[in-house]
């Protein structure tokens, strides 16, 4: 049941990935995209229901699992605004990301639906999942910095067939991606609380959680512009990034 | 109910015939209403690259004669004629923008409406109408067609609609008070921008530009200093060297705290320093700059159109489906009324043998033979239908020929019943 319902999502979300590259040159594509993250977050629903429902606990408490509710937390963020024609381009940087990460979910098998949670108590759960959470804004937050970037670049240099990219205003992104930490930030703050009330410890993950969230309130604090806040957002993802590679090394030792 | 459309654009007239029949508001309503009358309807669409007159039910030859009349020549050569679905589907294109000199400009789906709400409109051209301005919104909303800038002002404002989003309260600064400028800066007022500052050499001309577009003036030397409060600059004066160096630059936007400043160098030689466009948070554009934007959009606006095709065609096959149904329309009305007539003679037939009925048996008796006759007529109706809009009338008249409608109405006699 659970390869029924992975499978169909994978290729909705590849398909998606591959659409909204077809989208830069031929914009009708764009609603293809539209319908294959729609079909993809359905699937990938499904399939967590089948994994919740299976489980005797929190069934995503692996780094596979993880990486499984991860994907569906940022596509589902992406869900929110990210289909609307302006955003397209934000797309090209999503969706590939989370067709990559759902595949890797797999092959370590997060997608299994025979997975019992190791997870008892409810601070744990909810611990992960909002930092999880958090995590997908953040990402998200990333992707808004990096289409920022190019989009500033692409003015810069005055590039003639910028316009008909449809790509939202540089303001808009720089707007949205201080929103998106915004809200992200006190799911990460509440998600660290819960793992300390768990477990008051010191870990390489953790130290780094930490420098990400001290990062991300700085920049919320500090309200940069410009290319200033993108390459902020861009590093806070890549500390973000390196806390589950921490997770990842823990359970492998 | 025969639609036809008589007209002539710039793609077959030279402008010095289409200034001839080129009609006002009030004229082109007067021919319209001139031309419709009893059952015939009539709408003039007249812009300055076209005019066109759509009638039903009138004679093509009076409204070439009204043309020719209206032009003062004769105007055979410059003239297409078109009817029915290819006269729909052109002004679906018109209003479209498809038929324009720059596909996908806005102004011409304000024209139709204009021209439909000044026309005698009866219900084939309200009909028409409706469905092009549906055809023209939709063409624009489904594809990118009306959304790249054809002008350089009109590129200057999308840029910067690029950098801020909305430029609602964004503040605009003019530098150079010729028409190069006052057209940019109009650009970006239609856009929700307010110009701040008109600044120029002149004071005077500074002042009258200012006016015009409510702003104030200031003197050329006070334009670093106002970089600080503006968004969008647009500098288009005849000075020899440059009016804005990066120095100056880079002083006035010491205060802006990142926030972008959007440089718009319409000048030939240029007034800004070239190397302004790589501070940070400076984007600026000079005139070759934006008439490559304008030459990309007009690619890509030509790119647009052919998916536009696609839509405004199917809009012209709707409409052609509806205009055909019409034509079995009265068919199918004379058939309804064909059975009613037998049902209701054949109960009046049976009414001895119902006398013993109850007044509640009477009803379901009555309901009965309704739904009898309903069902019957539900397949053959529909079926009508959908051949009028594939064969055209050719079913309406079989069906007359087959149940014998058109004898009965042509004698103006109650129809004939079977065994009458």
């Amino acid at each position: 049941m659970a390869e029924f319902l992975f499978w169909p999502a994978l290729l909705a979300y590849g398909e998606a990935a591959v659409a909204y590259a077809g989208n830069v040159r031929y914009p009708g594509l764009g609603r293809l995209a539209t319908w294959g993250v729609r079909a993809g977050w359905i699937m990938q629903t499904a399939l967590l229901v089948v994994q919740a429902y299976r489980a005797d606990g929190f069934p995503w408490d692996t780094w596979a699992g993880s990486l499984n509710l991860f994907v569906w937390l940022v596509v589902g963020g992406y869900l929110v605004w990210g289909c609307k024609p302006r955003y397209r381009l934000l797309g090209l940087a999503v969706m590939p990301f989370a067709a990559l990460v759902l595949a890797a979910s797999y092959l370590g098998g997060g997608a299994d639906a025979d997975g019992s949670g190791q997870f008892s108590t409810a601070f744990l759960v909810l611990h992960v999942g909002l930092v999880l959470a958090a995590f997908a804004g953040l990402t998200l937050a990333a992707a808004l910095g990096g289409l920022y970037l190019w989009e500033e670049r692409a003015l810069k240099l005055r590039r003639p067939g910028l316009l008909r990219l449809r790509a939202p205003s540089l303001l808009t992104l720089e707007a949205l991606g201080w929103r998106t930490v915004a809200v992200a930030l006190p799911l990460l703050t509440f998600g660290m609380v819960a793992g300390f009330v768990h477990r008051a410890a010191l870990d390489p993950q953790i130290v780094v959680t930490l420098v990400a969230w001290a990062l991300y309130a700085g920049f919320l604090i500090a309200h940069p512009r410009g290319r200033r806040a993108a390459h902020l957002q861009l590093a806070g993802f890549a500390l973000v990034l390196t806390a589950p590679l921490g997770l990842l090394l823990t359970h492998l030792s | 109910m025969k639609l036809t459309l008589v007209g002539t654009s710039h793609k077959l007239a030279p402008v010095e015939v289409r200034e001839q029949v080129a009609l006002g508001a009030d004229e082109a309503s007067k021919l319209a209403h001139r031309l419709a009358g009893d059952d015939r309807e009539a709408a003039v669409l007249s812009t300055c690259n076209r005019t066109e007159l759509y009638i039903v039910g009138g004679e093509e030859a009076d409204a070439i004669a009204e043309l020719e009349r209206v032009g003062g020549r004769p105007l055979a050569p410059y003239l297409y004629r078109l009817g029915d679905e290819a006269a729909a589907l052109h002004l679906f294109r018109v209003a479209a923008g498809l038929d324009s000199m720059v596909p996908g400009e806005g102004e011409i789906l304000g024209q139709v409406r204009a021209a439909y709400e000044a026309g005698a409109c009866g219900p084939v051209l309200d009909r028409l109408f409706r469905g092009a301005l549906h055809a023209g919104r939709k063409a624009r909303a489904e594809t990118a067609i009306g959304e790249s800038p054809s002008s350089v002002s009109a590129a200057a404002a999308a840029l910067a609609q690029q950098v801020f989003g909305e430029l609602e309260g964004r503040r605009v600064l003019i530098v150079g008070a010729g028409k190069v400028g006052e057209l940019a800066a109009r650009n970006l007022i239609s856009r929700g921008a307010e110009v701040a500052f008109v600044a120029n050499r002149s004071s005077d001309r500074a002042a009258e530009l200012a006016r015009k577009l409510a702003s104030e003036p200031l003197p050329l030397e006070d334009v670093a200093g106002e970089l600080e409060r503006a968004d969008v600059v647009v500098s288009s004066t005849s000075a020899a060297g440059f009016v804005l160096t990066r120095a100056a630059v880079e002083d006035g936007i010491r205060g802006r705290k990142g926030a972008p400043l959007f440089l718009i160098d319409l000048a030939v030689p240029r007034d800004v320093e070239p190397s302004v466009g790589m501070l940070d948070g400076c984007f600026l554009y000079d005139i070759d700059d934006l008439e490559a934007v304008v030459a990309e959009s007009l690619t890509g606006r030509h790119r647009e159109a052919e998916r536009a095709e696609g839509i405004v065609a199917a809009e012209a096959r709707r409409f052609r489906d509806w205009q055909a149904s019409l034509d079995v329309v009265p068919a199918i009305a004379s058939l309804r009324e064909h059975a009613e007539a037998i049902r209701t003679a054949e109960l009046a037939k049976a009414e001895g043998r119902l006398g013993g009925l109850s007044e509640s048996e009477r009803r379901t008796v009555d309901s009965l033979t309704s739904q009898i006759v309903n069902k019957l007529l539900h397949g053959p109706i529909v079926r009508a239908k959908e051949a009028a809009a594939l064969e055209g009338v050719g079913y309406a008249e079989a069906l007359r020929h087959l149940f014998g409608l058109d004898e009965d109405a042509r004698d103006g006699h109650p129809r004939r019943l079977p065994g009458q």
